[in-house]
């Protein structure tokens, strides 16, 4: 697989591959990154996000 | 400083003056941008500002337009109670970006009604190098959509 790195286009078997991931009550997130000989040079982060703020409204009432 | 999570204030009040329109198609356009971890937004956001927002390559000031393939909809809970809500229909994708320095929220605004602020959104801190970034939305339901608008 052809991978966009900051060294221009390269195929992914001459890449070090590592992911990680993230889960809690707000989103779950994952990310991949490539290194070449320890530097970083691409990486793709997805974030899914699982609830957001909610805004209450109220009607007043007569006395 | 921090950002947090929040529908913003001004939001809440341009509500009643019909400022922001979320019909799908002949609504408002909605944009999404990206903000450093060290930025400050918050319910007091009252508009997109590019102070604080990421730079990077190919990452356009402003951001991405939203996608909105589903109007707001709206269910009673109750005789008293019940949501209106609303979810951008896809995804926001920043594509082959390289954004170095650590980002961690989204400000939703409306472009078309001089760039007011609709909420921010928060996520663990991110840098991306020479790829994609994606945040997908929440489920368009009444419990966890992007946008509700609740009585209890």
């Amino acid at each position: 697989m052809i991978v966009t790195t900051t060294k221009g286009d390269m195929d992914d078997s001459l890449l070090e591959k590592r992911e990680g991931s993230l889960d809690n009550d707000i989103e779950y997130t994952t990310w991949t990154e490539y290194w070449l000989d320890g530097e970083l040079v691409h990486r793709s982060a997805h974030v899914r996000l699982k609830t957001s703020p909610a805004l209450f409204a109220e009607a007043a009432q007569f006395a | 400083m921090a950002n947090t999570q929040a529908m913003c204030t001004s939001f809440m009040g341009e509500l009643l003056t019909a400022t922001h329109n979320f019909t799908t198609s002949t609504g408002n356009t909605f944009k999404a941008a990206l903000y450093l971890a060290s930025a400050t937004l918050n319910a007091s956001t009252t508009a997109y500002s590019a102070t604080g927002e990421v730079t990077g390559t190919n990452y356009t000031a402003g951001g991405v337009t939203v996608t909105n393939g589903t109007s707001p909809s709206s269910t009673n809970s109750s005789t008293t109670a019940g949501v209106g809500y609303w979810t951008p229909s896809a995804s926001l994708v920043y594509t082959t970006v390289t954004l170095s320095t650590a980002f961690d929220t989204v400000l939703i605004y409306n472009s078309s009604a001089s760039n007011k602020a609709v909420s921010v959104h928060t996520f663990g801190s991110q840098t991306v190098t020479a790829g994609t970034f994606t945040l997908t939305m929440p489920s368009n339901t009444t419990t966890t959509a992007l946008l509700r608008l609740a009585t209890t």
